[in-house]
């Protein structure tokens, strides 16, 4: 095995120093029951053999290179520049370990501090942690923050947040006093103002709002701050990151937390993984924050230096009266999204949101005049929104085929009640013919 | 100098006008859509985001890599990290377009080979650990923990057992250990560890009680040492009705040695970032699948993975699940690289894998038990413990010593962990290292020894040359700067008082 550096001669003379007769001598403190178990993986292959498994195994899956792909919700489809793949492809980045030791780590601590000034930026919130391992997560750990720092034990959430963030944080909670409560959302899609007021009272620790939010809406948020913050509870925002360079940032919207996914910030979709959490608050929160931050100081002889800091919140100082267990964090990936955000930098951050509102906008208009689809999003978006077939979603989908078009994420099996309709995503990657191409074979169908 | 000594921000390097990327100037829309959004939609001020081109850009970046230790330039001992190399092809194998381009919502007829895939690194998990099925959510070891927790509330309160609060943990433990159950509410009970770094008996039996919900381990400790008591740890917390949970942190040298399962573990989450040779990334990202025994199969996760005669499918959702604990499927990318891993290895690797790890171990604690104290003197498996309190004479810590190693050209063991060792530094080499490196280090640590008796300032101020020396935490925790934003106000602030 190319892996492995000691040749049998070696092994002999090491037992030789080590001072022992044979292997199981070293092994000796593991009962002789459980030993040498039969393990039936399969067996050794060489790399040639491996690169064509893969390849093969590849072969069998149909691609969003394979068809034009309309999907979205939750992992979007981007233009990648080629910069940041040989940047995140550096092994001394790649395989590096986390940066406990700083001297060894000056790289990785200065990406993360930049992604981390990058992240501030965009959401207009003061405070980032070094990244989470996803959205759904993020946003967990967000609503544990609220609950600890306000002493209640409600969460309401907008049924228009992502079914997975909502899934995922229902399971955080389940088992423990904490109680996730839902809110739901008019005919078009935006939240319901009148109920979420209802519900909110005295025992409410934090409230999730998503904008874009999952049908693609851009929600108006207006009042909703002051009214969160006169009843004593956190306002947490999540939403597509890329979205924030021209609409209204959380920061703007007078969130105290941004937590949310931010695979669109230059990372492929990979079949949802790995992505990357972002995770935001205001300076008051600061010590609130879980997972990694990096932080600015000065080194022994008073030169500029980054270091893991506020450790004291971690796991590995504190243990069992540690906030968050969290211990890694997607360090790879924010180095991603940091590469992302300075190669585009201040002017390419906000053409590439622009260019995601011109193609779903366009898209939209020309579906909204097909006589078997209904738009059922008419208020501002960025790059998705909402779709009634007329005729059964599942025969859109099965016609599509023959065009090689991915129509988009059925709504269905997330909102029972949103019978054959459908979010369709149009990104910076889809060119005009592309868009009207995908008119046409609905048109068609 | 080779090391750019440049320590500016990509911020700091920004000039307006400038740019890295081109985008399509045309627009598709007759109007701007965004011309009739309404004003308090819109973001009031611009992001100040650096403005660079692409070389420079590239040019940053490159250099802060250079900045890096990593395990292809460097040697890495660090202790329960199992830094291993990162075999190429299973990078290769993650990159390509067919799986880097699947939107994880597609059907599964379009996904086969990825299904595939997933379902044959679940098989082969299981037949390594002896559990009986996985989850590929988690996203990491602590996340796989966070898990794991999970399916033992879930398990205890499926049976009507709302009062088993405790979790045990030895004080041996990594500190997600007690973290993730005090995260689900239980009641965190520390149980001693003897002379050995083993697990006290007596004391594990003081604490064994109707309330215990489950048991923590991790085996091999972090002291390197297989718990011998292992059948009659499982059978004592069985007995009372708990759970064990096995911490797969240090499962490398296992490898077709001895299974977790069989040892009578419940769950057990595997960390594919070290044991199956993915890369750390500079912290991430990980993966940590959890596997169970049958008896805890519903209240896995959902979904997972299933083989039909017509394919790849995914399972329908047990009405016991505890639900999802992350967007989609998992890490697949990480996933990717393990699968490709195990392929490579294969059966008749397994078993090489660990052998290599244990003898390399073995290696450097006979070659530095006479110059170092070993915390246990034993056979080790994957990894030792050196107790470096004798050096507290001349004022050195565990600490010092693993700064001056970065000096020397190796990457510092782990320090001051586990915390039953003072003064400890944690040493695994894994199985990828030669001899030639393995000898060069003992060198390394035996000249640091001979510093410390003539001039102990060269270790107590190390290291000497590299970019930075010491960086100031104290500082750094006391006035947080996170941010080019904080730091400019800094800036400010100090020109305001100067002035």
């Amino acid at each position: 095995m190319p892996y492995l550096s000691l040749t049998e001669e070696d092994k002999k003379a090491f037992l030789h120093q080590i001072g022992v007769r044979s292997f199981s001598e070293l092994i000796a403190s593991i009962p002789q029951s459980l030993r040498d178990p039969k393990v039936s993986i399969p067996e050794a292959l060489s790399e040639p053999e491996v690169q064509g498994l893969i390849t093969r195994l590849g072969g069998k899956n149909t691609t969003t290179k394979d068809f034009l792909s309309f999907l979205g919700a939750g992992s979007y489809e981007h233009f990648i520049p080629a910069a940041l793949v040989e940047i995140i492809s550096r092994q001394e980045f790649l395989t590096a370990y986390t940066p406990y030791q700083p001297e060894a780590s000056q790289g990785t601590l200065q990406a993360i501090y930049e992604y981390q000034s990058l992240m501030t930026e965009l959401t207009g919130l003061a405070v980032s942690n070094a990244s989470h391992y996803d959205g759904a997560t993020s946003l967990a750990e967000a609503a544990l923050v609220a609950l600890k720092h306000t002493d209640r034990s409600r969460v309401l959430v907008a049924r228009s947040v992502h079914p997975h963030y909502r899934e995922t944080i229902r399971t955080y909670l389940a088992g423990t006093p904490y109680v996730l409560e839902e809110f739901g959302f008019d005919a078009g899609g935006s939240f319901n103002r009148q109920e979420f007021l209802e519900k909110l009272d005295g025992n409410v620790a934090g409230v999730i709002f998503q904008t874009p939010n999952f049908f693609g809406v851009v929600e108006d948020l207006e009042g909703m701050s002051e009214k969160i913050r006169a009843n004593g509870s956190v306002m947490i925002l999540t939403g597509d990151p890329l979205s924030f360079a021209i609409f209204r940032t959380p920061g703007e919207w007078g969130a105290d937390i941004a937590a949310g996914e931010g695979q669109p910030l230059g990372l492929p979709m990979s079949f949802g993984g790995p992505y990357l959490g972002y995770f935001v608050t205001s300076q008051a929160l600061m010590r609130r924050i879980p997972g990694r931050l990096a932080g600015l100081t000065q080194d022994a002889d008073g030169k500029r230096a980054f270091c893991l800091t506020l450790q004291a919140r971690e796991q590995h100082i504190r243990r069992e009266r540690a906030g968050s267990n969290i211990c890694s964090n997607q360090a790879l990936c924010a180095l991603a999204a940091c590469s992302y955000m300075t190669l585009l930098g201040k002017q390419g951050i906000r053409e590439v949101a622009e260019i995601n509102c011109d193609r779903a906008s366009y898209l939209r208009s020309q579906i909204s005049k097909l006589k078997n689809f209904e738009v059922e999003t008419s208020q501002t978006i960025f790059n998705e929104f909402r779709v009634k077939s007329k005729k059964p979603f599942a025969k859109v989908e099965e016609k599509m085929k023959a065009w090689k078009i991915f129509p988009g994420v059925a709504l269905q099996p997330f909102y029972p009640e949103l019978k054959d309709q459908f979010l369709v995503c149009a990104t910076e990657t889809k060119s005009k013919e592309d868009l009207d191409r995908f008119v046409e074979a609905l048109e068609k169908c | 100098m080779l090391i750019s000594s440049d320590d500016r921000l990509s911020f700091e390097k920004s000039r307006p006008g400038r740019r890295g990327v081109d985008l399509p100037k045309e627009r598709f829309c007759a109007a701007d859509p965004l011309g009739n959004v309404p004003q308090n939609l819109k973001r009031q001020g611009p992001a100040l985001f650096p403005e660079m081109s692409e070389p420079e850009v590239v040019r940053h970046f490159i250099n802060l890599s250079r900045k890096n230790f990593s395990v292809d330039t460097h040697f890495y001992p660090l202790g329960s990290c199992t830094m291993k190399y990162n075999p190429k092809v299973n990078e290769w194998a993650a990159r390509q377009e067919k799986f880097t381009a699947l939107h994880p919502l597609q059907s599964q007829e379009t996904t086969q080979g990825m299904l595939e895939i997933l379902w044959g690194l679940e098989e082969s998990l299981k037949e390594i650990s002896g559990m009986d099925r996985f989850t590929m959510q988690p996203a990491a070891g602590a996340h796989g923990e966070l898990t794991g927790m999970m399916l033992v509330r879930a398990y205890h309160a499926s049976r009507g057992d709302a009062h088993r609060t405790k979790v045990l943990v030895p004080d041996s433990s990594h500190g997600t250990n007690p973290a993730s159950a005090a995260l689900l509410g239980y009641h965190v009970v520390e149980v001693k560890s003897n002379s050995h770094g083993c697990v006290d008996l007596e004391d594990l039996k003081r604490h064994l009680d109707e309330h215990v919900a489950c048991l923590m381990l991790t085996n091999p400790n972090t002291l390197g040492l297989f718990e011998k008591n292992i059948l009659e740890i499982t059978r004592l917390v069985h007995e009372k009705g708990g759970l064990l949970y096995y911490d797969g942190a240090n499962l490398n040298p296992l490898l077709g040695i001895a299974r977790p399962g069989d040892m009578g573990f419940d769950i057990i989450h595997i960390n594919l970032h070290k044991t199956f040779s993915t890369p750390h990334g500079g912290g991430g990202p990980g993966s940590g699948p959890v596997g169970v025994k049958k008896h805890l199969v519903p209240f896995l996760p959902s979904p997972l993975v299933g083989k039909t005669k017509d394919g790849y499918v995914w399972e329908k959702r047990s009405p016991q699940s505890v639900g999802r604990v992350k967007s989609f499927h998992g890490n697949i990318g990480v996933i990717i690289r393990a699968y490709a891993y195990l392929r490579s290895i294969g059966r008749e690797g397994l078993r090489q894998v660990s052998e290599a790890a244990i003898l390399n171990a073995n290696y450097l604690r006979v070659k530095l038990k006479d110059t170092f104290c070993v915390a246990v003197n034993d056979p080790c498996l994957h990894e030792f413990v050196l107790n470096l309190s004798a050096f507290g004479a001349q004022g050195v810590h565990a600490g010092d010593i693993g700064k001056r190693l970065l000096d020397l050209g190796f990457h510092a063991p782990t320090v001051h962990f586990p915390l039953v060792v003072a003064e400890a530094l944690m040493i695994e080499p894994t199985e990828t290292e030669t001899q030639e490196t393995l000898d060069q280090f003992v060198s390394a640590m035996k000249q640091i020894a001979r510093e410390i008796e003539t001039d102990p300032a060269i270790v107590k101020n190390a290291p000497h040359t590299l970019p930075v020396r010491r960086p100031n935490d104290v500082l750094a925790a006391r006035k947080p700067i996170l941010s080019y934003r904080d730091m400019v106000r800094e800036k400010v602030l100090a020109a305001e008082v100067a002035a």
